[in-house]
């Protein structure tokens, strides 16, 4: 297999770690060196060899080991994984999109074999081999979406379309930035929306709708969000705040380093095509700070981001205790010369 | 994003009158393969070299939404119409290239209902067939009222009565015979989802019954498209792009600015997707607002319109394009 697959944990001992390779080709989310709301979406394209935007789904060296924490997680909660009933097809929908992908563009890791309905997929890295019946229930041994979901990395909301609106009805969130799926189902895009500061006034949301319930089959969009996460956690959510959130206490100019992580959200956003849903698949990619820093660029303008954030954005973030902590440490990487446009390091 | 839906290049494969009226069309993917899935209700956007003009019509797509080998859909011949079926009747002929969009669902199936009442009036029928396919597939609760102008204009008709037996229910004009629609709603289970398609006359009919019986307007839905209503020549500035443009009297705005090179989004063409809205950034004269997307308020408000079906008469009219 081309990728070498990491043995590590988001937890416990946390030894999650980024290779050389995972580090150059994080997806840095800062273009300039300030930061403020933006509907922010391209056209999901291939892009940029090598990068987190080259295929449909990103496939890295967390993989194996992102899979056993998803699993983890839902046999302590099984509600991190939850489909209405009229949401059956949209995960039929799920299942073929991410298969016909995966095999399409990672021939070595995953196949995907059709005679008719009757399908059989073969997942390498995680050692499956199965043979089902689309569009039967009865031939998986979970729901559609649940099924190939626990092969995917990422969160999945799958989102109902109807009365000019989508509807948080089917997901799958194990590496949440501390929201709940059991608390969001049923809801729709502006009562989930309901918590997050300023995007409101500024109008961010109806023309975010507005976009999604636009995007079409054929056309997938992508965009990047980010925050702040202690420990390299993929599972921080509201549910379990009394176990992380203590991790955020105890940060000194020695360990922030080593503890503080940049946690970045690639999401995209694709029609399916029978059920008509929407699904937004919301990858999370972590860096430490000590990582971050190994590329000049990035250590100076996460600096400069980070010193110059509105007040209610760190709060809303979830770091406001600790940005004077932040901003200190990472002064020491930023000389003050300009920084180049874009997101790449500046080496390639 | 760039205007327009990402396309598929297509052949003709079949061309086959059904009535006096209607012709089907059948496409296939150019050199083979599989056409996208789709879901009932959805629609395309054919593409029609037409002399020097581009014609761009929505049609709904009537075919199996899990058979990917081909894309069927009906067009009703419309001789007052500004060519678009007329062009589809006189011109396309078995193993013509053409360029279609990718599905686009404006009139997608409510799938939380316990059960889908479809009322078809006319080439309206075309949506619902592949809904049809759809739910009996699933194993879904629905029931088909249609109503045609004779028998030999009944589009399908017979086919449907046969393939799903006591659940297709026609209505022919000329014996008199109409949908009793009151009592049809009194009579549904709770959680029926009402669907219509046909004359604006019929749709406006049942949005206005069901709303007066006291039905959720979340549990009616509709789809019509309209066509770009011809009108007196007016001249456009584009401020963005920096250019004038004349529209014509049989030509849309929308067509207008594609013509002249400007990139202008779009959906379904007739006034129903909110794709196209453009900002009026100056003006002097009245706006022929023909759209269902805008609010009264916003038509009275004078900065906005859709250009794919609206017009405007009057001395300047300047568009954030």
């Amino acid at each position: 297999m081309t990728i070498q697959f990491n043995d590590e944990t988001f937890y416990g001992d946390f030894t999650f770690k980024n290779s050389d390779w995972a580090i150059k080709r994080f997806p840095f989310p800062f273009h300039e060196d300030s930061y403020m709301y933006s509907v922010n979406m391209e056209p999901h394209k291939s892009y940029r060899p090598g990068s987190v935007f080259e295929r449909t789904f990103d496939v890295d060296e967390h993989y194996v080991s992102e899979m056993k924490d998803r699993a983890r997680v839902l046999a302590n909660d099984p509600l991190r994984c939850q489909s209405l009933p009229h949401m059956t097809l949209a995960g039929w929908d799920l299942v073929e999109l991410i298969m016909e992908a995966k095999a399409a563009e990672y021939p070595d890791l995953f196949e995907l074999h059709k005679d008719g309905n009757r399908w059989r997929w073969i997942n390498k890295p995680l050692g499956i081999d199965d043979t089902f019946t689309f569009l039967d229930e009865s031939t998986l041994p979970y729901g559609p979406m649940e099924y190939i979901t626990r092969q995917t990395q990422g969160d999945f909301a799958v989102l109902d379309q109807r009365d000019d609106n989508l509807w948080m009805d089917a997901g799958m969130v194990t590496t949440q930035a501390d929201w709940s799926l059991d608390f969001d189902i049923g809801m729709n895009f502006f009562e989930w929306h309901a918590p997050v500061p300023k995007a409101h006034e500024m109008g961010i949301f109806v023309r975010a709708l507005k976009f999604l319930l636009n995007i079409q089959q054929g056309q997938p969009a992508r965009r990047l969000n980010w925050t702040m996460t202690v420990n390299p956690l993929l599972d921080t959510s509201p549910e379990n705040y009394h176990k992380w959130g203590v991790m955020k206490q105890g940060l000194t100019m020695e360990n922030i380093g080593e503890k503080q992580h940049l946690r970045v959200e690639l999401q995209t956003f694709f029609r399916l095509p029978r059920s008509n849903a929407l699904v937004f698949p919301i990858r999370c990619y972590l860096i430490s700070f000590n990582d971050l820093v190994k590329v000049p660029k990035w250590a100076r303008r996460l600096h400069r981001v980070i010193r110059d954030l509105p007040e209610e954005l760190a709060t809303y973030k979830g770091f406001i205790d600790n940005r004077p902590l932040m901003v200190e440490w990472l002064s020491q990487f930023d000389d003050g010369t300009p920084t180049s446009d874009g997101i790449w390091p500046d080496d390639d | 994003m760039s205007a327009g839906t990402a396309k598929l290049n297509v052949t003709v494969a079949e061309v086959k009158p059904i009535n006096d009226l209607v012709t089907r069309f059948k496409f296939v993917r150019t050199g083979g393969g599989d056409l996208p899935t789709f879901s009932g209700g959805a629609h395309t956007v054919v593409e029609m070299q037409d002399g020097g003009i581009t014609r761009l019509n929505a049609y709904s797509l009537m075919s199996n939404p899990a058979d990917r080998g081909a894309y069927t859909i009906s067009v009703r011949r419309d001789d007052q119409g500004r060519g678009g079926s007329r062009f589809m009747h006189s011109q396309v002929k078995e193993g013509m290239e053409m360029v279609i969009s990718n599905p686009v669902n404006l009139f997608s199936l409510d799938l939380r209902a316990k059960k889908h009442l479809m009322l078809a009036g006319g080439i309206g029928i075309t949506p619902f067939m592949a809904q049809m396919h759809q739910l009996s597939m699933m194993d879904g609760n629905f029931e088909l009222h249609y109503s045609v102008r004779t028998a030999s204009l009944g589009t399908y008709a017979k086919e449907l009565s046969e393939r799903y037996p006591g659940k297709v229910h026609i209505y022919h004009d000329d014996q008199k015979e109409a949908i009793d629609l009151k009592t049809l709603l009194a009579n549904q289970p709770l959680g029926t989802h009402v669907y219509v398609c046909g004359p604006k006359g019929m749709i406006n009919w049942v949005h206005s019954t069901a709303g007066e019986m006291g039905w959720p307007r979340e549990a009616v839905h509709s789809e019509e498209f309209l066509a770009p209503a011809s009108g007196k020549p007016f001249e456009v500035k584009c401020a963005v792009s920096n250019k004038i443009v004349q529209v014509g009297e049989h030509q849309s705005l929308l067509e207008a600015l594609e013509a002249a090179g400007i990139d202008a989004p779009y959906l379904c063409r007739g006034g129903a997707c909110g794709q196209c809205e453009t900002n009026v950034i100056g003006y002097d004269g009245k706006f022929l607002h023909y759209d269902h997307w805008l609010t009264d308020e916003q038509k009275a408000g004078g900065k906005h319109i859709m250009p794919c079906v609206s017009r405007f008469e009057g001395k300047t009219l300047v568009l954030d394009r």
